[in-house]
C-alpha cells in the first residue's frame, strides 16, 4: 500500500515535486507505517550507533554504495543485496536523512535514483532537525526481515555526468558547488576536511560557484521556493544564476556528495528537468591530463572547439 | 605488520578489536569514543595550544605532553573533538588511552600504520581510517619536537 504524500507543509507545496520531501512532524506520526522504511546515511559512521529515529536502518556511503574496487556504484545485483538486506522492496516508500543538513541522505537519494527506486524521499532539515526538536532517538537496532529486491540495472545517463560529457557539456551551464576557496584555486580541499590530492587548484571553465549551503535554512530545512528561485533562477533582479527549465545543467564538488544536494534541489525542488552530478568532480577534474581549468573568481570562457 | 616497537597498551587494544566481528568493532569504537576523557582545564580555556588535526573530517585538536615522574619522562595525550564526531572521538580516544605514560622514545618508535592494522578498514572505510593515521603521525611528531627542544 502506498504511503501517503505529506501534505502538511505549505512550503512543501510550492516546490516543483513536494512528494520528495517529508517534515520531521509527518515522518513522527508516520513510523512504523507498512510500506514504510526510514534509512539514516550519515558523514559520521558511528553517528547512528549514538541514537537514531525509532525503526531507522543505516546505509552508509563510503561501506555499503561503493564499489570496493573500482572508483563506481554498486551494481544492480549489489543494489538488490543491499536493499533487500535493509527490508526494503521496490515498492517501499524510502524516507533518507543524515547529519549535516542531509548532504550524505541526498546522495544516497542520488544513488538511488540511478537505480530507479520510485518513491525515495528526504526528511526536511535531517538528522539535526530532528534532534533539536527533542525527538525520539534509539540506540536499539531493528528487526529488519530481509525481502527480495529486484536486480535492476543503473541507469548512469540521464542524472549521471562523467569527464567526457562535461567535456562536451562545456558551454551549458556548470554549477559548483565548493567553498569560494577551492572555487578560485587557493586550496584543493575543503575546510578541515581530509585532503584528497588534486594536483591541481581551480575550476571547471564557465562554472558558477554557489555554495551547497545557500539552500538551507539555519534550521538545516530546505529553503522555501521562492528564495531558491532568487539564487538559482534570475534573482528577480538578475543576481541569480538565471538557471531554467530549459537549461541542460551539470553539478559537481569534490566528490559528487554536496553536489547531490544541489542537484536535489534543482531537479526536484525547482523541477528542472535535464539535471546531471558530475560525480568525479574536483578529485577527478584537478587530477586529469589536459583538461583545461580556470583560476580565480571570474568563472571564465569555455575553451575553442 | 612492524610489531617490535609496539607498546602493551596498543598490542592490547589491537587484540581487542580484532578477536571481534566488524559490526561489533563498531560498537568497540563507539565505547572509546564515550570514554574520551575531558581536555584538562589549563588547556580547556586555552584551545590555541591544541593543534588541529584537518585531515579528520571532524575538528578535532589534540596536545601531547611530557611529565617527569619516578625520574622517568611520560607522556600525556589530551585531544578534544565533538560529540556529534563519535568516530573522530574514538580514533582520539584509542591514542589517549594507548599513549598515556608511554615513555617519549616509546611513542616516537611506534610504526606509523598501527591505526591500519586494527582491522577498521571494512568498519569505517579506509578514507575515514587516514583521519587516525594522520593523528597518531602529529602525535608523534610533536612529541619528538618537545624530545629535541
Amino acid at each position: 500500500m502506498p504511503v501517503a504524500v505529506d501534505d502538511t507543509e505549505p512550503k512543501f507545496a510550492e516546490y516543483a515535486h513536494p512528494e520528495r520531501l517529508v517534515s520531521t512532524s509527518w515522518l513522527a506520526e508516520h513510523l512504523g507505517e507498512p510500506g514504510l522504511v526510514v534509512v539514516e546515511s550519515d558523514e559520521d559512521v558511528l553517528l547512528y550507533e549514538t541514537g537514531h529515529i525509532p525503526g531507522a536502518v543505516k546505509i552508509d556511503w563510503h561501506l555499503d554504495l561503493n564499489d570496493p574496487l573500482v572508483r563506481d556504484y554498486v551494481d544492480g545485483e549489489g543494489f538488490a543485496r543491499l536493499l533487500g538486506s535493509r527490508g526494503i522492496s521496490r515498492d517501499t516508500t524510502i524516507v533518507l536523512y543524515g547529519d549535516r543538513s542531509n548532504w550524505w541522505a541526498a546522495y544516497a537519494l542520488w544513488v538511488f535514483s540511478l537505480f530507479g527506486h520510485p518513491d525515495v524521499r528526504l526528511l526536511d532539515g535531517g538528522r539535526e532537525k530532528w534532534v533539536a526538536e527533542g525527538r525520539e532517538l534509539t540506540i536499539s537496532s531493528p528487526d529488519v526481515a530481509p525481502v527480495p529486491y529486484p536486480v535492476v540495472p543503473r541507469e548512469d545517463g540521464a542524472i549521471r555526468a562523467f569527464k567526457e560529457d562535461v567535456l562536451e557539456h562545456l558551454g551549458n551551464p556548470l554549477v559548483d558547488i565548493r567553498s569560494p576557496q577551492e572555487y578560485t584555486g587557493e586550496r584543493t580541499h575543503m575546510p578541515d576536511y581530509p585532503e584528497e590530492g588534486a594536483l591541481r587548484g581551480g575550476h571547471i571553465p564557465t562554472a558558477r560557484n554557489v555554495p551547497w549551503a545557500r539552500a538551507v535554512a539555519e534550521d538545516a530545512s530546505f529553503r522555501p521556493r521562492a528564495e531558491l528561485e532568487g539564487i538559482y533562477g534570475d534573482g528577480g533582479d538578475g543576481s541569480g544564476l538565471g538557471l531554467g527549465a530549459d537549461d541542460s545543467i551539470i553539478t559537481y564538488c569534490r566528490i559528487g556528495e554536496r553536489s547531490s544536494h544541489t542537484w536535489f534541489v534543482l531537479t526536484h525542488l525547482l523541477g528542472i528537468p535535464d539535471v546531471r552530478n558530475y560525480d568525479g568532480s574536483w578529485t577527478e577534474w584537478g587530477n586529469a591530463v589536459r583538461v583545461p581549468i580556470v583560476k580565480g573568481a571570474e568563472p571564465g570562457l569555455a575553451p575553442v572547439r | 605488520m612492524t610489531d617490535a616497537a609496539l607498546p602493551d597498551a596498543l598490542v592490547a587494544i589491537r587484540e581487542d578489536f580484532l578477536a571481534l566481528d566488524v559490526r561489533d568493532r563498531l560498537q568497540l569504537l563507539l565505547e572509546f569514543s564515550n570514554e574520551l576523557p575531558e581536555v584538562p582545564e589549563r588547556f580547556a580555556a586555552r584551545p590555541e595550544l591544541l593543534e588541529p588535526v584537518p585531515e579528520c573530517q571532524a575538528p578535532i585538536a589534540f596536545i601531547t605532553e611530557i611529565e617527569t615522574s619516578d625520574g622517568e619522562p611520560r607522556v600525556h595525550f589530551h585531544a578534544s573533538a565533538p560529540p556529534g564526531a563519535p568516530t573522530s572521538r574514538g580514533f582520539a580516544s584509542i591514542l589517549a588511552q594507548g599513549l598515556d605514560g608511554l615513555t617519549p622514545d616509546q611513542v616516537v618508535a611506534i610504526p606509523a600504520d598501527y591505526p591500519l592494522t586494527l582491522g577498521l578498514a571494512e568498519a569505517v572505510s579506509p578514507l575515514r581510517l587516514r583521519g587516525m593515521t594522520a593523528l597518531l603521525t602529529r602525535a608523534k611528531r610533536q612529541v619528538a619536537e618537545r624530545l629535541a627542544s
